[in-house]
């Protein structure tokens, strides 16, 4: 698919991969949703601005994958009331459903025709006809306690009950609320309700300035601080229209590799722990403390939080840093060889976990899962292959996918992710290349805008970024993977037995800050 | 089986002294009476609540249960009903869907009842601040024995905390 194909101009924004952009009217907008989605492209993310105080209107914006780069789509709607409309994409993409639900919350931009107009973001905190992210509305006002109360859809029939669950979880986790319809230990239907932690994220950038929004990106979903803070950067750097020096990019990516690492060591200590095997927690948990502590030695943050800012890194890797790290990576991937080896051949734990909270390939490719979720229901997609940026082109990533969909897949593309991430830390530990830090940051000009999208352990994480005057936000929208991959979570426990809920929930792990925003 | 058995002894015990109580980190004085403290002291169950975080406390809450810290040891442990708990770890800026929630949970913990309100945003609300959506800090809505800074706090800084809040000092 050339950019050409779609009929309508585009400009080619500067930034770390191709991004092409493009103000569109409501008919290119669904056209090109629909040549996107039937050559096999997905949804990234969808969400809306304010302009009218700038004599425009509100607009809904349109990430999609194209074959050349990622498509930004944005289109104005000249209603600025609460009837304005756009051109539902949900039926094209269903991971759009939740998206525009949000986007009419915080702005009241409402699909038309769309299957679901239930409030997504919005419980009680503000009232249905305000709209927060508006421009004319202060982000220090209180409402008053409007009422909550969420139509979740009915399961009937002999013997269906439900269980709701949450949103104060029994474990060290975030808040949410599942409601499972069941008939004895069988899940009929789980129905997810998110926004518990909304806390105003998007309304905040406003208030901040371009550097200072560098410290909110790394808070949007603390596990993934690495991965949020470059895809800020990147699209502070590409509203700038700079680029960053190579060795920054460098020490970017090996950090990201390693938040990599911790999260995926994490994750499989608690799916071992969760099918009986406390062993697995123990000794993943203890590893995944030694990384946090070479981070901690390296950056002076066991998260490497603020450790990547606009223009650069803030901190270097000392020569005696590296050296430990290249000797503490290879002994990591022996450890991890161990424990794999002890995985595969356990009985009970696979059972556990083979056949359990599947995706088939086709449902998984419908739905738009994506990240180490998708990979492991066969969609051999992953960013620093498919537009590999600095300096993923000069390396050779090796994705790991699997076809089953279920918990054992998502274990086993864990197990391979790490000890790929392993071996590309040593690459990046013997090429990194010298030279400068950070450059100085240009102020962007004002309403420029930019695109960061970057390979995060849990999936690809995008954030758009417009520039106001004199070094201020006007709009930053960060996206997290799991927006595409929750639904997919209701459909991976269908069939399952309510105990394995847990097991099935960890082996996806995904963010509600990231998605409460 | 003999692989995991290898494995663990070849590991052996890689535990750390616990850190000392830090009664910097106190918001109010000290409630509880000495008698009560020592049964705490004994077996504290902890019942966590993450009222807003970003999830960066709850990767330094988990933790605090690997082998290096291994709060279980000393006889700390997190619990699944906020009836079974003596003390609430409350971490991030309270969001206001969340505010009803973290009362009913506080108001379901038995008395005696301790709360510790984890990092900066626990503390003072952080970079969300109060807002159309934020409560800000967790003093805004339950009452705060001791509260613990940091982006996230270090496992051993909560640890602190905890042990603050019920006047443990362990034997090194």
């Amino acid at each position: 698919m050339r950019i050409e194909d779609f009929g309508f101009e585009m400009e080619a924004l500067p930034a770390a991969m191709p991004v092409w952009h493009a103000e569109v009217d409501p008919a290119q907008w669904i056209s090109a949703a629909q040549q996107v989605r039937s050559h096999g492209g997905r949804l990234v993310a969808l969400w809306g601005a304010d302009q009218s105080d700038r004599g425009r209107a509100l607009e809904v914006h349109l990430a999609l994958t194209a074959r050349t780069g990622l498509l930004w789509l944005t289109l104005p709607i000249s209603a600025p009331d609460a009837g304005a409309e756009f051109p539902d994409v949900a039926a094209i993409f269903p991971p759009a459903d939740r998206m525009q639900r949000a986007a009419f919350d915080l702005l009241g931009v409402r699909a038309t025709n769309a299957a679901d107009y239930r409030q997504w973001l919005r419980h009680a905190a503000w009232p249905a006809n305000t709209f927060p992210l508006r421009k004319s509305v202060s982000a220090r006002t209180m409402f008053g306690k409007a009422r909550d109360d969420y139509p979740f859809v009915p399961v009937t029939g002999d013997g269906v009950h439900e269980i709701p669950v949450g949103p104060v979880h029994a474990g060290i986790i975030e808040p949410g609320h599942f409601r499972f319809s069941v008939v004895g230990e069988r899940v009929l239907r789980l129905e997810e309700r998110l926004g518990y932690k909304h806390k105003g994220i998007e309304k905040r950038f406003e208030a901040l300035s371009l550097a200072e929004g560098a410290r909110l990106a790394g808070r949007v979903s603390g596990d993934s601080t690495v991965a949020y803070a470059w895809a800020y950067a990147m699209a502070a750097e590409s509203a700038a229209a700079v680029t960053p020096p190579a060795r920054a990019c460098w020490l970017r990516a090996l950090l990201l590799e390693r938040e990599r690492i911790a999260n995926h060591l994490g994750d499989l200590g608690y799916i071992g722990n969760d099918a009986g095997v406390a062993f697995a927690l123990a000794q993943c948990s203890r590893l995944k403390e030694d990384v946090l502590r070479l981070n901690q030695s390296w950056t002076g943050h066991r998260y490497a939080m603020d450790a990547i800012v606009p223009g650069g890194v803030a901190c270097n890797l000392e020569p005696q840093v590296a050296q430990t790290m290249r000797e503490k990576n290879s002994a990591l991937a022996g450890e991890v060889r161990q424990i794999k080896g002890i995985f595969d051949d356990h009985p009970g734990l696979q059972d556990r976990l083979i056949g359990t909270g599947r995706v088939l390939p086709e449902l998984a490719d419908r739905l738009g899962l994506c990240g180490l979720a998708g990979r492991a229901s066969g969609a051999a997609w992953d960013l620093r292959v498919q537009f590999p940026c600095t300096p993923y082109d000069q390396l050779d990533v090796h994705v790991a996918t699997h076809r089953n969909g279920d918990a054992a897949a998502r274990t086993i593309v864990r197990f391979e992710e790490v000890l790929e991430s392993l071996e590309l830390c040593s690459a990046m530990l013997d090429r990194m290349p010298a030279g400068e830090l950070r450059m100085e940051m240009p102020m962007p000009r004002d309403g420029s805008v930019g695109i960061g999208w970057v390979e995060g352990w849990r999936g690809e994480v995008m954030i758009a970024l417009e520039a106001g005057p004199e070094g201020t936000l006007r709009r930053v929208h960060p996206h997290d993977p799991s927006w595409q991959n929750w639904p997919l979570l209701e459909h991976a426990v269908i069939g399952n037995i309510v105990p394995d809920f847990p097991l099935i929930n960890k082996s996806f792990n995904l963010s509600y800050s990231g998605v409460d925003l | 089986m003999y692989r995991i058995l290898k494995k663990i002894t070849s590991t052996g015990i890689v535990t750390e002294p616990p850190p000392a109580p830090d009664e910097a980190l106190r918001t109010v004085q000290q409630r509880l009476s000495e008698a009560v403290l020592q049964a705490f002291g004994r077996a504290l169950t902890i019942r966590h609540v993450d009222p807003g975080s970003c999830n960066g406390c709850e990767l330094e809450i988990h933790a605090m249960n690997n082998p290096y810290y291994n709060l279980e040891g000393l006889g700390i442990r997190f619990v699944a009903s906020p009836r079974h708990a003596d003390m609430l770890l409350v971490t991030g800026p309270v969001s206001r869907h969340m505010e009803t929630a973290l009362r009913r949970t506080y108001d379901a913990v038995p008395e005696p009842k301790l709360v510790v309100a984890i990092g900066d945003c626990g503390c003072t609300g952080g970079i969300f601040g109060e807002s159309y959506a934020s409560c800000g800090r967790v003093a805004n809505v339950i009452p705060v024995d001791v509260a613990v800074p940091g982006c996230p706090p270090t496992p051993l800084a909560i640890m602190s905390g905890i042990l603050t809040a019920i006047k443990l000092r362990v034997p090194a």
